[in-house]
């Protein structure tokens, strides 16, 4: 496993020798992956780690006064302890597994939306979320009657702090991302957050592709809640984080109820778990949270700041070489992005782009990426968009680019 | 470029593509239908003028998509002109079958009509791209049947 000394330069073939997909031709040839911000590939250290549960350390956890149900425990809760660390929250008791950001997002539409929303609150959103940061707010507008409101982004995909103070009279709940997965702006979270505390709304972020890129840090920022996925952070799938303050989970209704979420049940009535297990309810995704734990103390070895350097050097030669070929236009290009870039060529869709490269090994994404409203707003049916991560190089970029000029080459 | 690339993408295909023929309305259509496919944003809407005795005088489309689903639309535009909608519904089948390998039925009475949709066959090879290829042909027989939106997801 690597782990880097912070003063050697970047040593991404190292990186990429931790990933055994690497070893994997496609179609022949060694495989450009340029699709992370869909799902990362995964390190060996992350795969060791769950096996080694499964195959020394595994039981069901919580339950068992045997040491195989305690080891398992203790490798549960511990990556707990590693994800609290990451994000520097004040206690466990503030990290919440979920299978996924969709998860977190309508746990927290579901139970602190019935709660403490009613009916005429305003929910802020943005024009590039995902959609999992829409629908769950819509089904609650269904349900209770919020109101919905949208805050427009400037045409390169920038933040508009202008147009988000404008919206902010009535808000209870600010729910944005903190990095868009199309245009890859980082919103200024610190800022927002101040400014919806001020005007009385709580903030969550979708941090699904912030924590992939940058260092977040809870009590900095200071939101009330954030959710991202394990398996974009080079972690299994099935697993993914919900950040809540204590005091507002404290005050929150379970979300679903079974094992693991009680104290005490009789049938007349029951008792809840402390937190976080009380947003826990049945058997949790055990060796998956393992296999989160491992991933993020893969990232530390190698050190957060380090990749996002190593992926802004690689963005700004990807925009400098994608911007090369005739007729492509990137879409998003806010000052200070992170490794997303999504693009059209004018004279070929996304999807025949996608075919075409992915015959010369190099995987990308065409399509609305779960974000038809920002497509929308943008005037395109649909993006190409490569995404870079900590394994990405330069070699992968020019291969993307010169299977761009077969694609023109085709279609002009 | 790739062998399976060059079937996908003949010229065929790139010369509808990029010039799709009766990319127009119909005013006085006497169906039209919409077709989407949610994957990859593509969107026509298809006009059909039927006879009374249910023969395509006219068939045209308009929209955005990518080359497959446009230049299938396109020449399924210059074939379906003075079939039957009978003729139609098995003229789809049997594109469906090719596109797909599957199974075709017979296409007796029809074969040079098969035979000029053989340039999309490509796209067997291609699994994601099977519904960019059969998106207008979903889309035109939803007209028929008098529906007027039809999504590929399912
Ligand atoms: C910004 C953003 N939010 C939310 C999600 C949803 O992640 P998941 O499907 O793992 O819940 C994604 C990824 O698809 C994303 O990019």
């Amino acid at each position: 496993m690597t782990v880097m000394s912070q003063t050697a330069p970047y040593d991404v073939e190292a990186v990429r020798a931790d990933f055994p997909i690497f070893r994997t031709d496609i179609r022949g040839k060694p495989l450009a992956f340029l699709d992370s911000g869909a799902s990362a590939q995964k390190p060996q250290a992350v795969l060791d780690a769950m096996n080694a549960v499964y195959t020394s350390g595994y039981a069901n956890v919580h339950r068992g006064a045997y040491l195989l149900s305690e080891r398992a425990t203790a490798a549960f809760e511990g990556s707990r302890e590693i994800v609290r660390r990451f994000i520097n929250a004040r206690s466990v008791k503030e990290i919440v597994y979920t299978r996924n950001a969709t998860e977190g997002i309508n746990l927290v539409a579901t139970s602190y939306g019935r709660k403490f929303l009613k009916q005429g609150d305003a929910v802020l959103i943005s024009e590039m979320e995902h959609h999992a940061n829409i629908v769950p707010w819509q089904l609650l507008r269904e349900q209770i009657g919020i109101e919905l409101r949208i805050v427009p982004i400037a045409d390169d995909g920038s933040w508009r702090m202008d147009e988000y103070k404008k919206r902010l009279d009535g808000v209870k709940l600010v729910a944005l991302t903190h990095t868009s997965n199309v245009l890859g702006t980082v919103t200024p979270a610190k800022e927002i957050t101040a400014l919806a505390h001020a005007a009385g709304a709580k903030v969550l972020l979708d941090g699904s592709q912030a924590v992939v890129h940058r260092t977040v840090d809870m009590q900095d920022i200071d939101c009330d809640f954030y959710v991202f996925t394990g398996h974009k952070l080079y972690g299994p799938t099935g697993i993914g984080v919900l950040y809540g303050k204590a005091e507002l989970l404290e005050s929150m209704p379970p979300y679903q109820g079974g094992g693991d979420m009680i104290r005490i049940v009789t049938f007349e009535k029951s008792t809840w778990a402390d937190l976080p297990h009380k947003f826990e309810a049945g058997t949790p995704a055990i060796v998956e949270a393992v296999g989160l734990g491992a991933a993020i103390q893969y990232i530390e070895g190698i050190g957060i700041e380090r990749i996002a350097q190593h992926e802004t050097q690689l963005l700004n030669y990807a925009t400098q070489r994608l911007s090369a070929v005739p007729g492509l236009n990137i879409q998003g290009t806010a000052a200070g992005k992170a490794g997303v870039i999504s693009f059209t060529l004018d004279s070929a869709h996304p999807h025949d782009i996608s075919t075409i490269v992915d015959r010369a090994g190099v995987a990308i994404r065409a399509g609305h990426h779960c974000a038809q409203p920002l497509m929308q707003r943008l005037g395109v049916p649909a993006t190409a968009r490569a995404s870079l991560a900590m394994y990405s190089t330069k070699a992968e970029i020019d291969r993307l680019a010169d299977a761009l000029d077969t694609v023109v080459e085709m279609f002009s | 470029m790739s062998d399976d690339l060059r079937d996908l993408y003949q010229e065929v295909i790139l010369d509808h593509g990029k010039r799709p023929r009766n990319f127009r309305q119909i005013d006085n259509a006497s169906h039209h239908a919409h077709g989407h496919n949610p994957l990859c944003g593509d969107q026509l809407v298809v006009y059909l003028a039927l006879d009374e005795a249910g023969v395509v005088q006219d068939v045209s489309f308009v929209g955005k998509g990518c080359a497959i689903s446009t230049a299938s639309a396109s020449l399924m535009t210059e074939i379906l002109k003075g079939k039957s909608e009978a003729q139609a519904k098995r003229l789809f089948e049997l594109f469906h079958a090719m596109c797909t390998g599957e199974d075709s039925p017979s296409a007796e009475g029809l074969e040079d009509e098969m035979e000029r949709l053989e340039v999309l066959s490509g796209v067997r090879e291609f699994p994601s791209r099977v519904k960019c290829a059969t998106l207008a042909w979903h889309t035109v027989t939803a007209a028929m049947a008098g529906q007027d939106q039809i999504s590929t997801e399912d």
